[in-house]
């Protein structure tokens, strides 16, 4: 079942009709000739798919950030990494299943890897949080980098989050510290560090992850200082006007790397990542790869250098 | 608020150097409610006399009140490019950020200065929460690095008195971007061996609060102040309950463990001259008085007074710190 969008609804439409179609031509088996129709409704189906995602809204690609069967942290765990091996706490007061870190092979060399997951089923939603880490996830992470760091392994993060969970007992345990650090962290690493916003990026939960060497954005992810409707209801004081603020905000993909504030985009295929998730893992694969690549045999020293400088520069270059 | 009040009253009076006068001379104090004369509240450091209420004060009084003699120099603050985005909500950021600038006299919502605090040299970097809520923007972002790099010139400390709501969402992801900027304007000060004094005041919030305001050697809070990541609203929306009394306030955290300690604005020049002392091993100033005069009472007393501490009294004396 493909669960479609709402300015989906040609595609739904048409691609309903062809599920039609073929379900009649398999019952009555010679009694009707509807491989031309088939072949007619596809072809406008994908045309009407191309004509869509060709000028999606900022607005209309937050939705397909946030496509409930768009792949997360853990598919990408899966499909790109051998060996993995989840590490789990804070050795404070908890586990976030927000985050999900562990060590793992790339193309067989070893890395660590954090990735935030927002869950795919109401189950392992309520597990990860909705994505949406606690200090102790964000201090988890910290836990990580140093080990990172002491065994010279890059590390890969994948971000997806709509922001760091705002509740009482993340407030009394430090979220704002917690963030600072781990953004601290990032800028302290003596090894690569290289991020995908895979979905969305929310806020200071995405900035304490992705101070990155290397930051890369998929296609339709976004990006942003506060959700559309946060900053909607802020500065409009009507939470209705997301889709203007997600506009105004410039919170695309497309938008970042004009700022210079992303170094590259990773292609989705037709329709968006969950329609094709094997394709998004080979253009993910390929993008890491040649990322890490840029850092062989590179010293400590030159590499925390590039990533604080690469940060300092992003403002002043426009 | 419009375009008279905003900007034309400020120029008139530049032009007339007439000091902006405040429109009531009576002040209500929002704690207790008493009427309180303008200019004894302005010579307390804008705290009301009786219920030691902490009112906002502008980065300039503030810093007049924290150098010694009230003698400062203000830094030039660097050129950034305005409204990248051509940002518009219900008005235009240009706009928005034309009004502010008549209206503060500010560039923007950052200043730094240079002077001296107890004989030592410092660098103050300041919120104004004036100038649009004290929001992280490109120009303060670019402001507080240079804030640090100039501590860093001039190898001394730097102090930083936040006040902000947070990002400017009018900059998109470029004000995001000033979160690991300016850290990594704290991890230079950090590595040239220079202390790094934070003193949140009401409110520091969001992504300031999120990044260099929480990466202090030593947290210092005003009383009363509101100091978290995420606004109450949002939380109570979320969780759909009520939060506890006292939520996000200076006392609330000294009492979780975010900041070290709870200080009266008129105690902050004190109080940070001999923790710079201690960082720097300086001597102690000639001319003040014994040290132990100086020196913070540590009796379980001392604290219950001030933040009606609840465990205070359960406490032993072994709790207290080694004292000589």
């Amino acid at each position: 079942m493909t669960s479609y969008l709402e300015f989906e609804k040609p595609i739904a439409d048409l691609e309903g009709q062809i599920l039609e179609l073929k379900k009649i031509s398999a019952k009555e088996e010679g009694a009707v000739d509807t491989a031309d129709e088939i072949a007619r409704l596809e072809k406008r189906s994908q045309d009407a798919l191309v004509d869509i995602y060709r000028k999606l809204t900022p607005w209309q690609k937050a939705q397909v950030a946030r496509h409930p069967a768009r792949p997360h942290g853990l598919h990408y765990i899966e499909a790109l990494f051998t060996d993995f091996t989840p590490l789990a706490g804070d050795r404070n007061f908890g586990e976030d299943h927000a985050i999900v870190t562990g060590f793992a092979r790339f193309q067989g060399q070893p890395v660590a890897v954090i990735a935030q997951e927002k869950g795919s089923d109401t189950k392992t939603r309520l597990k990860h949080n909705f994505g949406m880490a606690r200090p102790e996830g964000y201090r988890k992470a910290v836990r990580i980098m140093e080990l990172a760091n002491r065994f010279g392994l890059p590390v890969i993060t994948l971000v997806d989050t709509s922001g760091a969970y705002p509740g009482i007992g993340a407030e009394e345990r430090g979220q704002a510290e917690a963030i600072a650090r781990s953004t601290e962290k990032c800028l302290n690493l003596d090894v690569p560090v290289i991020s995908i916003v895979i979905g969305e990026g929310g806020s200071g939960g995405a900035i304490a992850i992705a101070t990155a060497n290397k930051v890369f954005m998929l296609e339709h992810a976004i990006y942003s200082v506060i959700s559309p409707e946060a900053g909607a209801s802020i500065l409009w004081r009507d939470s209705a006007r997301a889709k203007d603020v997600a506009t105004a905000m410039k919170i695309t993909a497309q938008d970042l790397l004009q700022f210079k504030v992303i170094d590259g985009i990773i292609d989705e295929p037709l329709g968006g990542a969950h329609r094709d998730v094997d394709a998004v893992m080979v253009e993910a694969e390929k993008c890491i790869a040649e990322a890490l690549k840029e850092f062989e045999g590179k010293d400590g020293a030159e590499i925390k250098r590039q990533r604080r400088e690469k940060f300092l520069a992003i403002g002043r270059n426009l | 608020m419009n375009w008279i009040t905003n900007y034309v009253r400020p120029r008139l009076n530049d032009m007339l150097g007439r000091r902006d006068s405040p429109e009531n001379l009576w002040i209500k104090c929002p704690e207790s409610g008493e009427m309180v004369f303008h200019r004894d509240v302005e010579e307390n450091q804008f705290v009301i006399p009786n219920s030691g209420y902490h009112m906002k004060i502008s980065a300039k009084v503030r810093m007049k009140h924290f150098y010694d003699d009230g003698e400062f120099e203000i830094l030039e603050n660097p050129q950034v490019p305005q409204d990248p985005l051509k940002f518009r909500d219900q008005k235009r950021y240009v706009d928005r950020l034309k009004e502010n600038k008549a209206k503060t006299n500010l560039e923007d919502s950052i200043i730094n200065a240079t002077g001296k605090l107890e004989g030592m040299e410092v660098v103050t970097t300041l919120h104004d929460f004036t100038f649009m809520g004290g929001s992280l923007g490109m120009a303060a972002g670019d402001a507080i690095i240079k804030g640090f790099e100039t501590a860093i010139e001039k190898n001394c400390p730097l102090i930083l008195f936040a006040a902000s709501g947070g990002a400017r969402m009018q900059e998109g992801i470029l004000s995001l971007m000033q979160l690991p900027r300016t850290t990594v304007a704290v991890e230079m000060l950090k590595e040239a061996g220079l202390p790094y004094i934070v003193v949140l005041t009401n409110p520091t919030t969001g992504g300031v609060s999120a990044s260099y305001a929480m990466l202090g050697d030593v947290h210092i809070a005003e009383p009363g102040s509101v100091i978290g990541f995420a606004g109450a609203r949002v939380i109570e929306q979320t969780i759909r309950e009520k939060l506890p009394e006292g939520f996000q306030t200076a006392e609330y955290l000294l009492e979780h463990g975010m900041v070290d300690m709870v200080v009266p604005r008129q105690e902050l020049r004190p109080t940070i001259a001999r923790l710079l002392r201690l960082f720097t091993k300086a001597p102690l100033p000639a001319t003040s008085e014994s040290p132990s005069d100086d020196s913070v009472d540590i009796s379980d007393d001392a604290d219950s007074a001030n933040t009606e501490d609840k465990t205070a009294e359960t406490k032993s004396d072994s709790d207290k710190p080694a004292e000589g």
